[in-house]
C-alpha cells in the first residue's frame, strides 16, 4: 500500500548565553566535569531560582524571526521526572503558555516553496550529562550543563520527507546562528533536534502511529534515521502489524533504530506551575525595542558587507533586504578562488545578483506570465518554482556563478559574452560557464591576425570617424571599439584589441 | 473524588516512594478526602477570575546574565553518596544508549 510520510520536529537549541537560566553558573562547553554548578542548579533546598533576563530576550527574538505570536503572559512549569542528571527531579519548562506560538518558516525545498508551522517555542532548562563508556557497573553523571538555557521549538506535523524536515532543520539553524542565539553545533549538542515520524495511507485525513527519534547528532544522521524508520514502518505496516508510540534511539554504527527503554512508567510528568518563580510579563514595547534589535544584527551584517568588499549603499540594501540574497551572494563569494581582490570580486558579484539578475528576472516573469514585482530585487514570481532555487543557489550554483564573474575579471570574455553566458546559465539549469562557451563557440578570439582582420574590416568601412579621430576627436574612439567587438560576435579579447586599434589607427 | 489503592501506588510509584502495604489504605482515604474538599471547592463560581499563578505581588524579576563564580568541585560533590573521577556516580543508566 503506498504510504504517504508525515514529519514534526522538535528541535532543542542551546541559548548563547554567558550564564544559565536560573543561576549565574558559566554555560561555556568543555569545563572539567561538575565545576560549574551551585546550590541552584544542584537543586539544593531551599534555593531560588531567578531568571536570566538574555534568555528571554533570546527566546523573544527567535520567535520573532520564527513569525509567531510573544505570548504577554508567562509562566513557568515543573515537568516532573526522576533521571540522575535531573538533581531536582522536575526541569523547569513551560506548559500551556510557551513564550512563542504559531509561527511559520518558509522552507523552498525543490524550488517549491512551502510553510512550514511552528506550533510553539517555549524556553526550558537543559539537564546534565550522562557517560556510560568505560565505566563498569556504574554511569557518571555532569552537572556542568544542568540549567542551560534551552530553547525548545515544535513544528506541526507538515513535512512529507526526509529532505523537507532537513531543509527547515538547515533554514532553522542559519536563523538560529544569524541572530546570534544559539551556536548551532549539532556535534557538541547545541542543537537538537527529535524528529516525530509516522505514516498513513496516501488520502487518509487521520494522523499514524507517531515514533520520536532520538539520539541524532547530525544532518546526515537525521536523514538516515528518518530514512530507516519509513523502511521499517512501512515493512510493519505491509506485513498487517501494529506500530506502537514510542521513543527509538538512532545508532549511528548499526544504522538502524531501536526502542529506547521507557525512562518512566507513563509520560505522567505532573506538570503544575512553579511557585518559586514571578510571572514573566512582555510588554509590547519591549518586543518592538526587540524588535529593533532584530534590525541592528541586520545593520551590522550591512557594514561588515561594505568593508570587506567594498560595495555600494545601493548593493548592501537590496542585498540585505532578504536574507536568502545576502546568503546566495555570501556563498558566492566564499567560492572565490581567483586572487583578485576581495573588493574587486565583491563589487562584480553584486552587480551581478542586483543588476544582471534583475534584468533576466524579468525575462524570465513575462516568459512565465507572471506580473512584474516593484521588489528590489523581484527575481520571478514568489510563487513559481524557480524563485527558492536561484537562492538557493540550484538554478546557478554558487560555484558556476563565481567562476563567470572571475573569468569577465580577468578580462577572458568580454561584456557582452558575460551577458550572453550569464543568461544562458539563467536558462539552461546547471550549465557551466566554461561548458556554455565551449559549446557556443564564444571562446575569446586573441590572436592577432584574426582581430587586425576585424580592424581593418571596421577602419575600411568607416573612414568619416577614422578622419576625425586623426583629427584630434578622441571621444569617437568608443565606436571603434564597439564596432570591432560587434563584428567579432563579442568574442574578441578587449585588452588586445584595445592595443591593436590604438597602433591601426595612429598609423 | 474516590482515589483507589491501585492510585495510590502509581503516584507512590512515580514519586519514588516506598510505603507499606498497611499505609496504602490510609493513603487513599486521606487524599480521597483532599480531593473531595477540592471538588467542592470547584462549585465556586470564577468565571472572569484571573488565575492566581503565585502570592508574591512581583512580576518580571530578572538576573543580569553575568557569570558569577561556581562552587568548587569538592562541595559540588560532598554530599554525593558515591562519586569517582569527579563525577557522580550513581548505579548504571540502562536506559540509554
Amino acid at each position: 500500500m503506498p504510504y504517504e510520510v508525515v514529519i514534526g520536529l522538535e528541535v532543542h537549541a542551546q541559548l548563547l548565553t554567558a550564564s544559565k537560566l536560573f543561576c549565574g553558573c558559566s554555560t561555556a562547553f568543555g569545563a572539567a566535569a561538575n565545576t560549574q554548578t551551585c546550590p541552584v542548579c544542584l537543586g539544593m533546598p531551599g534555593v531560588l531560582p531567578v531568571i536570566n533576563g538574555k534568555a528571554v530576550e533570546f527566546a523573544i527574538r527567535t520567535g520573532l524571526a520564527l513569525n509567531c505570536t510573544v505570548a504577554p503572559m508567562n509562566r513557568f512549569a515543573r515537568k516532573n521526572y526522576f533521571y540522575p542528571d535531573l538533581p531536582k527531579g522536575y526541569q523547569i519548562s513551560q506548559y500551556e503558555l510557551p513564550i512563542c506560538e504559531h509561527g511559520w518558516l518558509e522552507i523552498g525545498h525543490n524550488g517549491t516553496p512551502k510553510r512550514v508551522r511552528i506550533r510553539r517555542a517555549h524556553l526550558e532548562e537543559d539537564a546534565g550529562k550522562n557517560l556510560h563508556q568505560g565505566i563498569a557497573g556504574a554511569s557518571h553523571v555532569d552537572l556542568n550543563r544542568a540549567g542551560t538555557p534551552l530553547l525548545e521549538i515544535v513544528t506541526e506535523p507538515d513535512m512529507r520527507t526526509p529532505d523537507e524536515a532537513i531543509a527547515y532543520l538547515k533554514m532553522l539553524r542559519d536563523i538560529l546562528v544569524y541572530l546570534e542565539v544559539c551556536d548551532g553545533n549539532m556535534e557538541e549538542g547545541s542543537l537538537r533536534c527529535e524528529p516525530n515520524l509516522s505514516l498513513r495511507p496516501v488520502g487518509s485525513p487521520t494522523l499514524g502511529t507517531k515514533v520520536e527519534l532520538k539520539n541524532i547528532n547530525s544532518f546526515k544522521y537525521a536523514k538516515a534515521a528518518m530514512e530507516y524508520e519509513i523502511k521499517r514502518q512501512t515493512k510493519v505496516l505491509d506485513e498487517g502489524g501494529t506500530l506502537v508510540q514510542e521513543t527509538r534511539l538512532w545508532n549511528p554504527e548499526k544504522k538502524e533504530t531501536a526502542p529506547m527503554r521507557s525512562k518512566e512508567e507513563a509520560h505522567d510528568y505532573r506538570y503544575f506551575p512553579d511557585p518559586d518563580l514571578v510571572p514573566l510579563h512582555i510588554s509590547k514595547e519591549w518586543i518592538e525595542q526587540i524588535r529593533g534589535t532584530l534590525r541592528e544584527l541586520l545593520d551590522a551584517r550591512k557594514n561588515r558587507l561594505k568593508e570587506q568588499f567594498g560595495l555600494s549603499d545601493y548593493s548592501v540594501d537590496v542585498l540585505a533586504s532578504d536574507k536568502k540574497f545576502l546568503e546566495y551572494f555570501e556563498k558566492c563569494a566564499a567560492e572565490d578562488k581567483s586572487g583578485l581582490s576581495k573588493i574587486e570580486v565583491g563589487k562584480e558579484l553584486a552587480n551581478c545578483i542586483t543588476i544582471e539578475f534583475r534584468g533576466l528576472a524579468r525575462k524570465m516573469n513575462s516568459r512565465a506570465g507572471f506580473e512584474q514585482s516593484n521588489t528590489p530585487l523581484p527575481l520571478r514570481h514568489p510563487d513559481s518554482s524557480e524563485y527558492g532555487e536561484i537562492w538557493q543557489g540550484t538554478l546557478i550554483p554558487a560555484k558556476n556563478l563565481m567562476e563567470l564573474v572571475a573569468m569577465k575579471l580577468r578580462g577572458e570574455i568580454s561584456g557582452p559574452i558575460y551577458k550572453a553566458v550569464l543568461e544562458e546559465m539563467f536558462f539552461s539549469r546547471g550549465k557551466t560557464a566554461s561548458e556554455i562557451i565551449e559549446a557556443k563557440g564564444l571562446t575569446q578570439v586573441s590572436d592577432e591576425g584574426s582581430l587586425e582582420k576585424f580592424i581593418d574590416e571596421v577602419i575600411a568601412k568607416n573612414p568619416q570617424q577614422v578622419e576625425q579621430y586623426r583629427g584630434g576627436k578622441e571621444a569617437v574612439y568608443g565606436f571603434f571599439v564597439g564596432q570591432v567587438m560587434k563584428a567579432s560576435g563579442g568574442k574578441a579579447n578587449p585588452a588586445k584589441v584595445n592595443e591593436l586599434l590604438k597602433r591601426k589607427l595612429t598609423q | 473524588m474516590e482515589i483507589t489503592q491501585k492510585e495510590v501506588e502509581h503516584v507512590a510509584k512515580l514519586a519514588r516512594l516506598d510505603i507499606g502495604e498497611d499505609e496504602k489504605g490510609t493513603f487513599a482515604r486521606q487524599l480521597s478526602a483532599v480531593l473531595t474538599y477540592m471538588d467542592q471547592l470547584k462549585e465556586v463560581e470564577t468565571a472572569g477570575v484571573e488565575p492566581t499563578t503565585t502570592v508574591l505581588p512581583a512580576v518580571n524579576v530578572f538576573r543580569d546574565d553575568v557569570v558569577r563564580p561556581s562552587l568548587p568541585r569538592e562541595q559540588a560533590l560532598a554530599n554525593a553518596p558515591e562519586q569517582s573521577e569527579g563525577f557522580f556516580s550513581v548505579p548504571r543508566i540502562l536506559e540509554d544508549r
